[in-house]
């Protein structure tokens, strides 16, 4: 496996492989099956939204939707305005969303689209809604393409009008429909009015029940998302996801926000916790919970003590592994991202003052190849990461933990949380099941313990 | 009112007018006569096909598979990364060590590449990939933005072979070209024939050589074919592409005879190679036991070898008896259900016959990006009325090699063979679908759903885009382009795994639990799944009838 990576590093400045990151438009996509009765959109040739649906059911194993403007070589060259016309019409004739949500692509902002002035244009019935968001795949990562659609989102529908109450919103960042479900969770036991934007559950993670529905029941409804201008506070997980939509609503509406590592750990979920409570009292039960997962860090302890680990995927996820890793007496040697972005390598590196480690490589903008390479250097116990990761686990036999984006060889990811306290126990569970099993597997007969 | 009328009773009048002739309901003609049916034109925006784009075609299909090529995307980095290793072409180094597979290579274009050029950018790469892989041959396949702010990536493979002295050939499949994946595989044809093929003189070892065209792997379905050539006697020269590699792509023209498996992505070949070095090729299908049969005695008359022949009698014999019982069996299983058929250009003909081994009645096939020929049948082409789209896909001017042009059979035999097998012809699927089934070409979203609803077969085989709509709505569905990761499901023994996959798709215990018990009908209520492996009244799961 991957037998053709030399150990000897490559200095490379223009050839990317095996990439850690793919294009803006899969996020913006996946940003928009957020919302009730949505149709997401691509502005572009439809090989593009065929290979963002494709990879999103592949990791979610359920139906993304999406439609295309299924650009033709005629319409590259003379603008894509009556492609995106006849495809609204369309999309609500055939399909009747409630909105549609267009995200551009390479091909339509190298010719320079211009999707405000088509949208002004456009005639749309009086019940419905177009709005947009640049995602232009030669810049930032899928999952800035996630943060523009959900600010995207805002810049059309929040409501600076909104009527001013006691409700917060959150913004849950890239992470799976089990991760919202245990932010809801939390939130519900603070007894907290609330509205979750995007919100996914329902929808990519739709029950069966002998019936498809295009649009299940699920999604942030819209007037929620009105509504989000009247909140009192923003809560925005994950820096690289939710910064900029909280930053664009706080510039429209004036709603106040705090942005938040996306809550992976203890001290990352403790810090969630008690900015929603916002110094009123924590329930017992929250408590409660957070107490089983220490007590589940100290029983684990010996199998994860100092434990060498390489982790890569999406920023806000990397970071939170790295402190949780940390958290667990663990010791992170490669921190990486493929999302360009130095600000995720200072926060990282933070992370790990504060634990005192200093010899862990972090890097963004970077790719499994030189993961691979500098791992074939200095070897570690765990890799953790997408499904990519698991050839560098295979080629180096390397123990190896499926958290992040994408996950498209294993099945049941997307409906478990990574977040709160009870994900953090997942994650333990995880963590220390690779390990252990590692051992079992390796050791001598005459040391395979029934005890561990 | 019939399930045509109904969707076409949705659309607004230009969907309608759009899609009006792309579904048919089969009528056996007189004298033969196959329907016309439309097909290789414009997806229409907004509504959700099933297509992927020109790219896909060229790099995700044809090129992507040959293993010992570096392939670099050139371009922004998603469609490099969604085509590395989600195909399941499946390839193992040769002797040179060399496999790529595993790798995904791209330029990641920026935002700087977008405004200033990427040719640079380019350049580099192909530099760093020799540096690092060293590698006999580098593809460049080009995506959307690359073509419209001109990147002139031909000049940078030319000047890079130059300069390294390897293999360099650029493909210029930026997305936006021609309807659909069916352009990408004309321009990768294009570029093979070009620069691959006929650029080595190594002749074959054996006695009867051959060429496997239009197989890409997937599943391990090439290798399984291979395998039952090779037990009669053949020498398999080269693969296209699954497995395949430049080396033996090279040498292809020095095979007899060229095997077409896919007819839609790699017909070009077949044809550019008959005209230039008089190769002649075969129309094979490999899918169901009846067809494989059909296809190696095909074969055998081809080469007109007793030894060969009786070769081929023995292979048959010793392969059906190996999975006769089991074939046997599962089709007391499978017997009377009804499946649905939407894959790429030839699978939902193939497996056609895969199904009637089994006992499974075809009542919907249709393709993604297919033409006119691979419906009605070659002998159309001539009709096919081009437009700016298929203008578009450059169409070579091949002339015969003086040196390396010959012709296997003589003209009387070639006649001969004409009458009795698929030979430079190719009849296309709808001769062979049942009266009253449905041909639906570019099948959408919208349609699928009415599809399944209207005529509720028991399993519908098409992708992963619309796998888990057709699931949610308890209709059991196997993808047919990645074999919902099992395979092979060529040859004999594929056809056994495939038999088996649907058995256990058919009967999975949940398809009887769906509706809660509260909720289903008391008679039903407390029954246990019944030998068949589902209760009555439940919504969803196959029916058995």
């Amino acid at each position: 496996m991957l037998d053709l990576t030399p150990k000897t590093l490559a200095d490379r400045k223009a050839l990317r492989i095996n990439p850690c990151k793919t294009c803006q438009p899969v996020g913006a996509l996946y940003a928009a099956l957020g919302v009730h009765r949505c149709m997401p959109h691509s502005h572009g040739s439809q090989g593009c939204v065929s290979y963002h649906r494709t990879f999103l059911t592949r990791h979610f194993k359920e139906p993304a939707i999406a439609a295309s403007s299924s650009f033709t070589e005629g319409a590259s060259v003379f603008g894509g305005g009556a492609n995106l016309r006849a495809a609204v019409k369309n999309i609500f004739d055939v399909y009747d969303p409630d909105i549609i949500a267009v995200h551009t692509t390479c091909l339509s902002e190298t010719i320079g689209d211009d999707l405000n002035a088509y949208i002004l244009e456009m005639d749309i019935p009086d019940d419905k809604l177009v709005v947009h968001a640049n995602t232009p795949s030669y810049v930032g990562s899928h999952v800035t393409g996630y943060a523009n659609m959900v600010a995207g989102f805002i810049r059309y529908l929040a409501d600076p009008r909104a009527p001013k109450g006691d409700r917060i919103a959150v913004f849950p960042g890239f992470v799976n429909p089990g991760d919202i479900r245990e932010l809801k969770h939390l939130l519900a036991r603070m007894g907290k009015d609330f509205i979750m934007f995007p919100d996914q559950c329902g929808v990519m993670d739709a029950p069966m029940k002998g019936v498809y529905e295009m649009y299940p029941d699920g999604g942030t409804p819209i007037d929620d998302v009105r509504a989000l201008g009247g909140c009192r506070h923003v809560y925005a997980l994950g820096h690289a996801a939710s910064e900029e939509p909280a930053d664009v609503l706080d510039k429209k509406c004036r709603v106040p926000n705090t942005v938040l590592p996306l809550p992976v750990g203890v001290a990352a979920t403790d810090a969630f916790v008690m900015a929603v409570a916002a110094g009123g009292a924590v329930p017992e039960d929250i408590e409660d919970e957070r107490g089983r997962l220490l007590d589940l860090m100290l029983d684990v302890n010996p199998h994860l003590h100092e434990r060498k680990l390489a982790i890569f995927g999406d920023p806000d996820t990397v970071a939170g592994l790295t402190a949780f890793a940390l958290e667990l007496g663990m010791h992170p040697k490669f921190v990486i991202t493929g999302t360009p972005g130095e600000a995720f390598v200072h926060r990282t590196e933070d992370i790990l003052a504060g634990y005192g480690v200093g010899d862990c490589t972090v890097k963004a903008a970077s790719d499994l190849f030189e993961l691979h390479q500098m791992v074939k250097n200095h070897p570690v116990d765990l890799l953790v990461g997408s499904s990519y990761g698991k050839q560098i686990a295979k080629a180096e036999d390397i123990p190896f933990v499926r958290l992040g984006f994408p996950i498209l060889d294993r099945y049941a990811h997307s409906y478990m949380p990574m977040v709160g306290y009870r994900g953090a126990m997942r994650i333990v569970e995880l963590l220390a099941g690779a390990i252990m099993d590692r051992y079992d597997r390796d050791c001598a007969d005459e040391d395979l313990e029934a005890v561990m | 009112m019939d399930v045509k009328t109904e969707i076409l009773g949705k659309y607004n009048a230009k969907v309608f007018k759009s899609r009006r002739d792309h579904i048919l309901q089969v009528e056996a003609g007189e004298d033969g006569k196959v329907q016309e049916i439309a097909a290789n034109t414009r997806a229409i925006p907004g509504i959700m096909t099933n297509r992927g784009c020109c790219y896909a075609g060229c790099k995700g299909v044809v090129v992507g598979p040959i293993r010992d090529a570096v392939t670099i995307t050139h371009g922004p980095i998603g469609c490099g990364f969604y085509s590395w290793g989600t195909r399941r072409n499946k390839a193992r180094a040769g002797e040179d060590g060399k496999n790529f597979i595993q790798y995904c290579f791209s330029t990641d274009m920026q935002e700087s590449d977008i405004v200033f050029g990427g040719d640079k950018k380019l350049r580099q790469a192909i530099k760093e990939a020799v540096d690092i892989f060293h590698p006999k041959a580098i593809f460049i396949c080009s995506t959307c933005p690359v073509g419209l702010i001109g990147d002139d990536i031909h000049a940078v493979a030319a000047e890079a072979e130059k300069t390294y002295g390897i293999l360099c050939q650029a493909f210029s499949c930026e997305g936006y070209k021609g309807v659909s994946q069916s352009g990408g595989h004309h321009i990768a044809n294009n570029g093979l024939m070009k620069r691959v093929i006929g650029s080595s003189d190594q002749a074959p070892a054996g006695k009867h050589s051959l060429n496997l065209l239009g197989e890409y792997n997937i599943g391990g379905d090439g290798w399984e074919v291979e395998r039952l050539l090779a037990a009669i006697g053949y020498e398999v020269v080269s693969v296209f592409t699954g497995n395949g590699s430049v080396a033996d792509i090279a040498r292809s023209h020095k095979a007899d005879l060229n095997l077409v498996q896919c007819h839609r992505s790699i017909n070009y070949v077949a044809e550019m190679m008959k005209a230039a070095y008089g190769t002649s090729w075969l129309k094979v299908n490999f899918i169901g036991i009846e067809s494989v049969c059909q296809s190696l005695r095909d074969i055998a008359a081809f080469f007109d070898d007793p030894e060969i022949a009786r070769r081929t009698e023995e292979v048959i014999a010793a392969e059906l008896a190996d999975v006769a019982p089991e074939m046997e069996r599962l089709k007391e299983r499978l017997s009377g259900k009804t499946a649905a058929l939407f894959v790429g250009g030839s699978r939902s003909h193939h497996y056609q016959f895969l199904l009637r081994d089994l006992g499974v009645t075809t009542v919907l096939a249709g393709y993604e990006f297919a033409h006119r020929d691979d419906y009605e049948g070659r002998e159309v082409i001539p009709d096919i009325k081009e437009d700016a789209d298929s203008k578009n896909i450059e169409t070579l001017e091949i002339v015969q090699d003086p040196k390396r042009y010959r012709v296997f059979l003589s003209p009387e035999r070639y006649e001969e063979l004409r009458r009795t097998m698929e030979l430079e012809r190719y009849s296309g699927m709808i001769r062979d679908m049942p009266d009253g089934s449905y041909v639906v070409d570019d099948l959408n979203h919208f349609e699928t759903e009415m599809f399944a609803k209207a005529l509720k077969p028991d399993i519908f085989f098409s992708g992963i885009k619309d796998k888990y709509v057709l699931q949610k709505g308890g209709t059991l569905s196997r993808q047919l382009h990645s074999y919902d990761y099992s395979g092979p499901y060529a040859g004999f023994r594929g056809a056994v795994i495939f038999g088996r996959d649907l058995v256990m798709g058919c009967y999975a215990p949940a398809w009887s639990m769906v509706i809660p018990p509260w909720k289903a009908a008391p008679s039903s209520n407390q029954q246990p799944p019944d030998e068949k492996g589902r209760n009555e009244g439940t919504a969803g799961g196959p029916s058995d009838a």
